[in-house]
C-alpha cells in the first residue's frame, strides 16, 4: 500500500513517528487530565491563597494586599475556634462510627443468605439517593423547627422515654444539633465504606482463607489474625475518602443547622461560607477555608505512607 | 448452638437491624409522602390517616420537577462521557508509560480532592461567568464537575490498567496495531470493571453536587434535582414536606435499584482497581 511507503521524512510519518515513542505519546495522554485539573482546581486554588492575603470583598475579586491579617483576624475569633474543634469532632466520631458498622455489615454482607438482595436495596439507599434532597429529610424527621413533629420524639415518648411535654429539641440545641449532624453524616456515609469494605474482603484471595482453616483458624480468631491484617490496606482507602469527603463537605450542616443555633455547630466549611460568601468577607473566608489544607494533607500522606508499608509487609 | 446455626444467623443478626436504621428515613418520607398538608402536623395522625397521591400529582403538574431530573441526567451523562475521554487516556499513560514520575502525578492528582469546594467555588464563579460566559447554564455544571470526577477516575483506572499484562500489548504490536490501536482494541475491553465503577461513581458524584449548583444556576428551569427540590418546594418557612417526601423517594429508589443490580461488578472494579 502507498500510503506504508510514504517517505521517511514527510510530516505523518514524523507524527506518526513521534506518537509511538513513550515520552511524547505518555505526554500527549496525560495532558488534557493535567490541563482541566490545572484549570478548574489548580489557578483558582492559586487565587483563593491570593485572596485570603487581601481585604477582597464579595462583588470584586481583587483587594489591597494585607499579608497575615485574614488569619490573625479569623483565629482571633471564638467561633473560628470552635468550628475547627467542631470539624475535628465531626470527622473523627462520624468516622469511627463509619469504620466500625461498615466493617461489621461487610462481613455479613458477603455471606450468601436469603434475603440479601433485599436488605442491600436499603443499606444502598442513603448513598443512591442525592445527599441534599435526603438531608433535607432529616431535617423533616428531626421536626423541622417544630420538635413535637419530629418522629424520633413521637417514638421516644410512646416508649415513656420522656414527656410529651418536654421533647428533645434535635436540631435546637447545641449539644443534640451537634450530634444530630454527627449521626447524618454517619448514615450517609455508611454505604459507600461497606461496599469498598466488600471489595476489599472479595480481594483476598481463596487460598488464604482455605491455608487458616487448614492450621485451624477459625471465627473471631481467624478474624484478628488473618482477615483483618489483610484488610488494612482497604479500611485506610475508606477511612480515607470518609476524612476527605466529610471534612471538605458542607451540605449536612449547612442544611441541617447552618451553624445554629447561636453559631454552635459551625464547622470550618459552613463558617468561611458564611464569612466569605454570607458577609461577604471573600479574603477571611478564604483565608478560613484554607486551614484545613495542611491539615488534611498531612492525614492523606501518612496514610497513603502507612499504606504502602502495609502492603509490603 | 450448633457453629452451622450460628453461621446461619449471623448475617441476619447484623443486616437486618442495620437495613432497618439506615432505611428507616426512607421508610418516614414514604409515609409522610402519602399524606396530605393538613394531616402532616397533626399528632394524631402520625400513623392512621387517609392515604393520598396528591403530592406525587402536585409534584409533576405544579412544580418543575420532571424539568429538575432530566436536566440532573443530563448534566450526569455529559460529565460521564467527559471523564472517561480524559482519564482513560491519562490513566494508562500513568499506569504504562510514565513510571515513577506518573506515581508522583497519580498521588498529586488524588490530592486534588483535599481543597474544599468552599474554597474554589468564588474563583470558578468568577471563571465561568466572565470568561466562559456560561452563568446561569447547564454547561457550566458539565464543565466544572470533571474537576472533581477526573481524578478519582484516573486513580482508580491506573491500577486497572497495571493489573493487564504488557505481554498481552506486545503481541497486539508484533502483529501490526499501533499503540494506541492496542490501546482501543485491547486494553480498554479487559478493562469494562473499572471503567464501569468509574461511571458509577461519577454519576453519584455529579447527582449529589450542591454548592456548584447553587451557586452558578440561578432560573427555575436550569437547575439540576439537588437544588431544585430544596429551592423550589420550599417558599419561604412554607414547607411542602408531602411534596418533597415524594420527591425524595422518585429519584432515589430507581437509583438504589440499578446500584444493587450492578453492586457486584462495581466491586470487582473496585478490587481491580484500587488496591494494586
Amino acid at each position: 500500500m502507498a500510503s506504508v511507503a510514504a517517505p521517511e521524512g514527510s510530516r505523518l510519518g514524523g507524527l506518526r513517528y513521534a506518537a509511538e515513542r513513550r515520552g511524547v505519546l505518555a505526554t500527549l495522554l496525560i495532558s488534557p487530565a493535567v490541563l482541566f485539573i490545572g484549570a478548574l482546581v489548580g489557578a483558582p486554588l492559586v487565587l483563593a491563597v491570593y485572596l485570603s492575603f487581601t481585604d477582597a470583598t464579595g462583588g470584586s475579586l481583587t483587594g489591597k494586599w494585607i499579608g497575615l491579617r485574614n488569619f490573625r483576624d479569623a483565629v482571633d475569633n471564638s467561633i473560628f475556634r470552635q468550628a475547627l474543634w467542631h470539624t475535628v469532632l465531626f470527622t473523627v466520631i462520624s468516622q469511627a462510627v463509619v469504620v466500625l458498622c461498615a466493617g461489621l455489615l461487610a462481613h455479613a454482607l458477603v455471606r450468601n443468605f436469603r434475603g440479601r438482595w433485599f436488605l442491600r436495596f436499603f443499606i444502598l439507599l442513603p448513598w443512591a439517593a442525592p445527599i441534599a434532597l435526603t438531608v433535607t429529610g432529616w431535617y423533616w424527621i428531626y421536626g423541622a423547627g417544630i420538635p413535637e413533629a419530629s418522629i424520633f420524639n413521637w417514638f421516644l415518648v410512646h416508649l415513656h422515654l420522656e414527656s410529651s411535654a418536654n421533647v428533645t429539641n434535635w436540631l435546637g440545641t447545641p449539644r443534640a444539633a451537634m450530634s444530630s449532624i454527627i449521626t447524618v453524616q454517619a448514615w450517609r456515609t455508611i454505604p459507600f465504606a461497606t461496599v469498598i469494605f466488600l471489595a476489599g474482603i472479595s480481594s483476598i484471595p481463596q487460598e488464604v482463607d482455605d491455608a487458616a482453616a487448614i492450621d485451624g483458624a477459625t471465627g473471631l480468631k481467624k478474624f484478628w489474625y488473618v482477615s483483618l491484617p489483610l484488610q488494612l490496606p482497604i479500611a485506610l482507602v475508606a477511612v480515607l475518602f470518609g476524612i476527605i469527603f466529610t471534612a471538605t463537605d458542607m451540605i449536612v450542616p449547612y442544611i441541617l443547622t447552618n451553624g445554629g443555633p447561636f453559631n454552635s455547630t459551625h464547622v470550618l466549611t459552613t463558617w468561611a461560607f458564611q464569612i466569605g460568601i454570607v458577609s461577604g468577607n471573600v479574603g477571611e473566608g478564604a483565608a478560613i477555608a484554607l486551614f484545613m489544607l495542611p491539615l488534611l494533607a498531612a492525614v492523606t500522606i501518612a496514610m497513603l505512607v502507612f499504606a504502602r508499608r502495609a502492603e509490603v509487609t | 448452638m450448633t457453629r452451622a446455626w450460628r453461621q446461619r444467623v449471623f448475617p441476619y443478626a447484623v443486616v437486618v437491624p442495620f437495613a432497618v436504621v439506615l432505611g428507616f428515613p426512607f421508610i418516614w418520607m414514604g409515609v409522610t409522602s402519602l399524606k396530605s398538608n393538613v394531616d402532616v402536623y397533626n399528632p394524631a395522625k402520625t400513623w392512621s390517616f387517609r392515604p393520598t397521591l396528591a403530592s406525587f400529582g402536585f409534584l409533576f403538574h405544579h412544580t418543575d420537577y420532571l424539568t429538575w431530573l432530566k436536566n440532573s441526567s443530563f448534566v450526569g451523562v455529559m460529565v460521564v462521557a467527559i471523564t472517561l475521554a480524559v482519564a482513560l487516556p491519562a490513566g494508562y499513560a500513568l499506569a504504562r508509560l510514565a513510571g515513577r514520575v506518573g506515581r508522583t502525578l497519580g498521588v498529586g492528582i488524588f490530592l486534588t480532592y483535599l481543597v474544599p469546594p468552599t474554597l474554589l467555588f468564588l474563583p470558578l464563579s468568577r471563571v465561568v461567568a466572565q470568561y466562559l460566559h456560561l452563568s446561569d447554564r447547564l454547561w457550566a455544571l458539565i464543565v466544572v464537575y470533571p474537576s472533581f470526577t477526573i481524578p478519582f477516575a484516573v486513580w482508580l483506572l491506573m491500577g486497572f490498567f497495571k493489573a493487564i499484562p504488557q505481554e498481552l500489548e506486545d503481541a497486539a504490536l508484533i502483529d501490526g496495531c499501533s499503540r494506541f490501536g492496542a490501546l482501543v482494541r485491547i486494553v480498554f475491553p479487559i478493562s469494562i470493571p473499572g471503567i464501569l465503577t468509574v461511571v458509577i461513581f461519577t454519576f453519584s458524584l455529579v447527582i449529589n453536587e450542591f454548592v456548584y449548583a447553587i451557586t452558578f444556576i440561578s432560573s427555575s428551569t436550569n437547575r439540576t434535582l439537588a437544588v431544585g427540590v430544596p429551592t423550589g418546594l420550599i417558599r419561604g418557612d412554607e414547607y411542602n414536606w408531602p411534596g418533597i417526601m415524594a420527591s425524595i423517594l422518585i429519584a432515589s429508589v430507581p437509583l438504589a435499584l440499578v446500584y444493587n443490580v450492578l453492586l457486584n461488578r462495581f466491586i470487582a472494579g473496585f478490587t481491580g482497581g484500587a488496591f494494586r
